[in-house]
């Protein structure tokens, strides 16, 4: 009986191949392409303001609400929240990574693989709660503020309008910091990748040349190690892009496109604004991979 | 090899700045895993004081006791099993096919796979918010179910692709040449050999689901799995204690299989660079 | 039965199509073979890499089938086979064993299949064992043994189930020269034990020669020439087999006319020239200067660079001859001589 389907479907691979690959293709066809074909059809339907309904009419009204200033401010403040969450992932990667890929003996480096790692795999909400602990009010930073004296400095800046709150787990800043923490092993890895390929015969070059170590930094690592900082900088700038749990916590009322769309889903309903803002992600994400590919960040993978 | 230079040897040395800068990004990845340790025992029942004004291991039993805890534990298990379950079989599929046969638009299909992943999770959430609305789908343990194995199958399909090509491409010819049919081919040869894989990407699908919140907060409607419990808890805190006993909680669940899988993925590559 | 053939190939064709991008194209790997290999032969499918000798070897085995032509097994169409039913195993290039397990395992696998009892399967693989001479190493896995070893275990394990033929995927390619050749001799020994037909595929025309009954000689998916090995070496049928079998000298246009007569190309094997004039009315005779002389212990090779252009590699055996005696040789110009009918006018 086995013998029998199975020589029947050894002499017919097209038909084994079909076998093999309709479950996985049909499941992504249907589920998730189907899913997002969905998202896009919704995004051209309008809520009707009266009844509280979805119009499944096409329309293009949903997409110009987009452009009305309240919702073009939460679009610019989401890219600007990314880019700097970028920024300063990369400021904060750069020596760890540098270190890895090219001071520590072996062991160590598996180490620090395995430290770098595992924060990455454990959970994203319980790290994002560890936050709730370090900038609530009684939390370790004020502690530390005021061991330090500091307290004065810390009130001070968060009487700053744009950047402070109330409390730092209130504020841009806290928004910043959990960003960047959640984010960080995103970036340390491709940047410690693209290191790592740089031979070691021409970091000697260039000081053989004459250069000074901040010289060969600049002019030899740096810019070697660019598509490793482009590839780190897409997962940062997607990741931040699409996120709310971070802002509904730590943000104070202004909001970014993640608690935007989930705010539009859930309690007024409107699905059709919801998917037109997630468009917003996407072409921004397509951009920005088009733009990576050609700085070279894709081998730094 | 040859542009992976042997560290002690290339001479390099860290200057001071470096060597701080390392351990600075070091401890801002470690204290707030640290800190969630030392809060599941503080004594403070109101707020988040520091340094803790006492310590306790009271809350322990009590968290494991909740029973809103415990019902979203369960849910979050339930769900995981079966996502796992489908990852598995689907991301196994897939990377037989894409690995024994030659087919147009192979590398369409992986990059569908990883698609799931390399998008922003709200992408995937929203999506799938849409189709639920379009046709009025009511949300089950089901949907949470389908969105989770979605994002899961590129883990398994990964890892398992990775152990095929590492392994012997005429392995499965020898076994058919010496008499074994497909299927105990399979049994024989190819599950014992890609057994490890599987499990490792088991478990990683496992504590990928377990973990999930984005996509589950628009698949699960009222319906409340533990990252999402968590973070109601973190929106309103209502008990702070317990909510600090399960982030301990699930660090240690999710942390403990990671590294066993990892441990699993370097011994096989391992033993088959032995073979080499 | 007995003059029926172990192997035929009538008028078989494989054609890949190649789906690279947007090119589309089809490459034709085997084209229009015909060939019997009789029963009890070792048989050597002989050509460069791309020539269809291993497409060949994998449509026996049924890991590949024909695009046109019929393979036929002991007589019966086998087309519509898949491997596990063909009576015929196969020794894989990278040996292919299990890496799950042990080296008695491998070998009992086929056995195992078949659900032959345990205490028979052990007395087998014991036997086995002791046939490639690995007795005692029943419990080892495959990493723990040296290339020699693993290639003497995916013998063991295909030599088990007695197939009809043997088939042998360039099995000595991965060993070090002196195992290669020890594995030819013990090879052959072992062939003419078990009296099983050997396919024996290498693009080594030295191990070919030495342990072949009939080559078939391949090019680019065609079959130059079939024949034992003296006959394709002493008279090769065309200009590629004449080139790709041992060491030959092609000489052709001004050149030949000035030795020969003809401008015909002819080719004469290196073995057959001698230093020095040797008179006679059957023999050629060229005149040149040794350009390079190479003491390889048992004998010597000279490059010598014709007058006119060309030139002629020479093999003599070192009988009286020392390493002092042939350096000496360099530079100096020599006259070559061989018999007439040691050339052989070639095609193209």
């Amino acid at each position: 009986m086995f013998q029998r389907i199975s020589t029947y479907l050894y002499l017919r691979p097209r038909l084994s191949l079909a076998l093999l690959l309709l479950p996985p293709l049909v499941w992504f066809l249907v589920v998730y392409i189907g899913s997002l074909l969905s998202m896009l059809v919704n995004s051209f339907f309008y809520l009707d303001g009266f009844t509280g309904q979805v119009v499944r009419q096409f329309t293009l009204d949903t997409y110009a609400k987009l452009f009305i200033p309240t919702n073009v401010q939460i679009l610019s403040r989401t890219l600007f929240m990314a880019l700097a969450v970028t920024l300063g992932c990369i400021v904060l990667a750069f020596p760890l990574s540098y270190y890895m890929a090219r001071i520590a003996s072996p062991r160590m480096k598996t180490f620090l693989y395995l430290a770098v790692t595992l924060p990455l795999w454990s959970s994203y909400v319980v790290r994002v709660y560890s936050w709730k602990l370090i900038l609530a009010q009684e939390g370790i930073i004020s502690w530390f503020a005021r061991l330090l004296h500091l307290d004065g400095v810390l009130n001070w800046y968060l009487s700053s309008p744009l950047l402070g709150g109330p409390s730092l787990g209130i504020s841009l800043t806290g928004v910043f910091l959990v960003f960047v923490y959640i984010w960080l092993p995103y970036m340390i890895l491709p940047i410690q990748t693209a290191l790592e390929r740089v031979p070691k015969s021409l970091i000697e070059a260039s000081s053989d040349l004459g250069a000074s170590p901040a010289q060969t930094f600049r002019n030899v690592i740096l810019p070697l190690a660019f598509p490793g900082v482009v590839a780190g900088s897409i997962f940062t700038f997607s990741l931040t892009l699409g996120d709310f749990i971070v802002p509904s916590l730590f943000g104070n009322s202004s909001f970014f496109i993640g608690k935007a769309v989930l705010t539009y889903q859930g309690t007024s309903g409107n699905i059709p604004l919801a998917a037109a803002f997630t468009m917003g992600p996407i072409v921004i994400m397509i951009v920005y991979l088009l733009i990576a590919r050609r700085l070279g960040a894709f081998d730094a993978l | 090899m040859r542009s992976k230079p042997s560290a002690q040897s290339s001479g390099e040395h860290a200057p001071w700045w470096l060597k701080l800068g390392a351990v600075g990004a070091l401890l801002f990845l470690h204290i707030p895993l640290a800190l969630i340790f030392l809060y599941a025992f503080t004594t403070d029942e109101s707020g988040y004081t520091f340094p803790p004004p006492g310590l306790t291991l009271k809350w322990i039993p009590r968290a494991l006791a909740n029973p809103d805890m415990q019902a979203a534990l369960l849910l979050t298990v339930k769900v995981a099993a079966v996502a796992t379950v489908a990852a598995l079989i689907l991301g196994t599929l897939a990377a037989a096919a894409v690995y024994r046969y030659d087919f147009f638009g192979k590398e369409t299909v992986s990059f569908m796979l990883i698609l799931p992943l390399a998008l922003p999770g709200i992408v995937t959430g929203i999506a799938i918010r849409s189709a639920i609305s379009l046709l009025d789908i009511p949300f089950s343990f089901w949907t949470i179910v389908i969105g989770h194995a979605t994002f899961c199958v590129v883990v398994v399909y990964n890892n398992v692709l990775a152990r095929f090509r590492r392994s012997s491409g005429s392995m499965v010819e020898a076994s058919m040449d010496l008499g074994a049919n497909s299927f105990q081919t399979f049994r024989y040869v190819i599950f014992p050999n890609i057994g490890t894989a599987l499990l490792a990407g088991g478990i990683l699908a496992f504590s990928l689901s377990f973990d999930e919140v984005i996509v589950t907060t628009f698949t699960a409607g009222l319906q409340q799995t533990l990252p999402i419990w968590i973070f109601s808890q973190m929106l309103k805190p209502r008990n702070r204690p317990i909510t600090n006993v399960t982030a301990m909680l699930v660090v240690v669940i999710t942390a403990i299989p990671i590294l066993i899988a990892q441990r699993i993925s370097a011994r096989g590559s391992d033993s088959e660079g032995a073979t080499k | 039965m007995s003059d029926q053939a172990a192997v035929e190939f009538q008028n078989v064709s494989r054609v890949f199509s190649m789906q690279h991008g947007s090119e589309a194209g089809a490459v034709k790997a085997v084209d229009n073979i015909s060939l019997q290999i009789r029963d009890g032969e070792f048989f050597s499918l002989l050509g460069p890499s791309g020539s269809g000798k291993t497409t060949c070897l994998r449509m026996i085995a049924g890991f590949d089938r024909p695009t046109s032509g019929r393979i036929l097994l002991g007589g019966k169409d086998v087309s519509d086979l898949p491997p596990y039913e063909r009576d015929v195993n196969t020794v894989f290039q990278d040996y292919a064993l299990f890496p799950h397990l042990t080296v008695g395992d491998n070998i009992a696998y086929g056995l195992m299949i078949k659900k032959t009892p345990k205490a028979e399967r052990r007395k087998r693989v014991d036997e086995m064992l002791e046939l490639v001479q690995l007795a005692g190493f029943a419990d080892r896995k495959p990493a723990q043994l040296s290339g020699g070893q693993r290639q003497r275990v995916a013998l063991a394990r295909a030599l088990i189930n007695h197939p009809k033929v043997l088939l042998l995927d360039e099995p000595l390619g991965a060993l070090d020269l002196k195992l290669r050749q020890q594995m030819q001799v013990e090879l052959k020994a072992i062939q003419q034990r078990v009296g099983i037909t050997f396919i024996f595929v290498t693009h080594d025309q030295e191990e070919a020669l030495t342990m072949s009954d009939r080559i078939a000689v391949f090019s680019q998916g065609k079959i130059e020439q079939v024949g034992a090995p003296a006959e394709i070496y002493e008279h090769p049928a065309t200009a590629f087999v004449a080139g790709f079998v041992g060491v030959s000298n092609l000489v052709s246009g001004e050149v030949a006319k000035r030795i020969t007569g003809s401008e015909a190309m002819f080719s004469v094997r290196p073995e057959k020239i001698h230093l020095g004039a040797t008179g006679g009315e059957d023999m050629f005779t060229a005149n040149g200067k040794v350009r390079d002389v190479i003491y390889l212990g048992l004998y010597t090779r000279y490059l010598v660079e014709l007058d006119g252009g060309g030139d002629l590699v020479v093999v003599e055996q070192n009988l009286k001859t020392t390493s002092m005696d042939v350096v000496k040789i360099k530079g100096q110009p020599v006259i070559l001589s061989w018999k007439k009918e040691h050339i052989r006018k070639v095609g193209g």
